[in-house]
């Protein structure tokens, strides 16, 4: 997972992350009511567990960030649902630090939305194989977008890491593969089991008033 | 304050689970949440803004002190330390061969500066001391603890919700995570780098999904029954800082600032 931990990033990209982050979350939460928050919170711990599962490739092992999935199923309440997760991944693992919070979850939330929306325009409730094509690209999309803007975070704080945010770039395109091929499945999935859930083509909430 | 039962990160390492209670606790682990919680974002942004060796290496004193008086176990925490990403690794160890300046030594005809060499090694410096503070001071309260503290700082309600229950259902799906994973272990499934392994946890987890979608339909129809409005009753009740808080606070806000002044002075 893309965690950045403390002490890397410059001021002014700290503070975007905050800035963003903390905006993301106000819209979030204002479209999150009360009866929607379990669920909302049975995503964020998907989202915690899945960064925990490792993906053999050759010698070493990936794990999937899986904001794309989120993302497809959260909207934009995937931002406060990231945020949690990754407070808790800092608190119980030291992954990534404090202050940083905000970058980290930016970098991962703003591609989400951006997938939900990919999903939302491509997806139909009537072609399967378009929605599920539109969930492998989401899968990817999401890695590949939270790439480049942890590069873009490194490359921004100082020209010294430009390397390292190149390096960055290559080292998720065996994510993004990973990850393109499991938001498929998973999708494809939901969509024959419950598709309700991914609110095709509106989104169509049970409820229950 | 009713807690549910052990909530913490049994799905990843039980083994390195390091709050068991073994004697008294700690007097770090006594103090109030919502302190430790402060104490712990000041001591982030103080460290945070620092940049000179004497600094930072009082800023690593600091947590190294806050980590033993919290009793972190050395063994767990120290490799939670290490596990600073593989790929965080790599951006450090490039960066002594991209800073420019005065040559220290070379690799392959690639020269490392002094300069970057120094500047990799504050970031290091840095990342732990914050790491380790956040280990020491959050780490060893219980999650549903750090939720409230969240809310006693005026936190967004619905925000605090979110994390409370995420706590726990992470508990119920690693839980459930297990159980998927051993019934496809016993029908031979092994992980491996293709694509029959990425579409099958891919289906692992769309299961995950769906049966914590229905879960959470029917956690929701359990909360209307018995009247839930969308407050939880246990976050209005708020805890009185007692003065051995107000102390910590103290000195540990002398700290910070001391760390600061250090620097900039």
């Amino acid at each position: 997972m893309a965690h950045i931990p403390d002490g890397v990033l410059s001021a002014p990209v700290l503070a975007t992350g905050v800035a963003v982050t903390l905006a993301g979350c106000a819209i979030g939460l204002r479209a999150l009511d009360h009866e929607k928050i379990p669920r909302t919170a049975m995503l964020s711990s998907v989202f915690f567990v899945a960064s925990l599962v490792h993906f053999p490739v050759g010698p070493s092992s990936v794990h999937l960030i899986l904001n794309g999935l989120v993302g497809v199923a959260l909207g934009w309440t995937a931002f406060p649902a990231i945020v949690v997760a990754l407070l808790l991944q800092a608190v119980l693992f030291g992954f990534g630090g404090l202050v940083v919070l905000g970058v980290n979850a930016m970098n991962m939330a703003v591609p989400a939305l951006l997938c939900y929306a990919l999903f939302a325009a491509i997806g139909r409730r009537d072609s399967r194989k378009l929605s599920i094509l539109a969930a492998a690209l989401a899968g990817g999309l999401g890695v590949i977008l939270t790439a480049l803007m942890v590069a873009g975070s490194l490359a921004l704080s100082g020209k010294e890491f430009d390397a390292a945010a190149r390096l960055t770039l290559f080292a998720h395109l065996p994510v993004m593969a990973i990850e393109s091929a499991f938001t498929a499945a998973a999708v494809s999935l939901l969509l024959r089991v419950k598709p309700e859930f991914l609110g095709m083509p509106e989104p169509q909430e049970a409820s229950y008033a | 304050m009713t807690r549910p039962e052990q909530t913490s990160s049994t799905i990843a390492h039980a083994d390195d689970e390091c709050d068991a209670p073994r004697q008294t606790p700690p007097l770090l682990r006594m103090i109030d949440p919502r302190v430790r919680l402060l104490v712990c974002m000041a001591f982030a942004l103080a460290t945070v803004s620092l940049s000179h060796l004497p600094g930072l290496l009082a800023a690593l004193g600091l947590a190294i002190g806050a980590a033993l008086a919290a009793r972190l176990e050395p063994g767990a925490t120290f490799r939670r330390m290490a596990s600073l990403d593989g790929f965080m690794f790599f951006v450090l160890a490039l960066l002594p061969f991209t800073t420019p300046g005065s040559p220290l030594f070379a690799i392959w005809g690639f020269e490392a500066s002094h300069e970057g060499l120094t500047r990799a090694i504050e970031i290091l410096l840095k990342s732990n001391a914050v790491v380790l503070m956040i280990l020491a001071l959050l780490g060893t309260m219980e999650q549903v603890e750090l939720g409230h503290a969240m809310a006693g700082l005026r936190a967004p309600e619905k925000f605090v919700h979110l994390f409370l229950f995420t706590v726990r259902y992470i508990e119920v799906l690693g839980r459930e995570y297990r159980r998927l994973r051993t019934s496809m272990r016993a029908r031979g499934f092994t992980m491996r780098c293709n694509w029959h392994t990425w579409r099958s946890v891919g289906f692992l987890f769309g299961m995950l999904m769906i049966r914590s979608i229905e879960r959470s339909e029917r956690i929701v129809a359990a909360m209307r029954c018995r009247g839930f409005q969308g407050r939880l009753p246990s976050l209005a009740d708020v805890q009185t800082v007692r003065g051995a808080d107000r102390a910590f606070a103290l000195v540990s806000f002398a700290a910070c600032i001391a760390l600061f002044t250090l620097e900039h002075a």
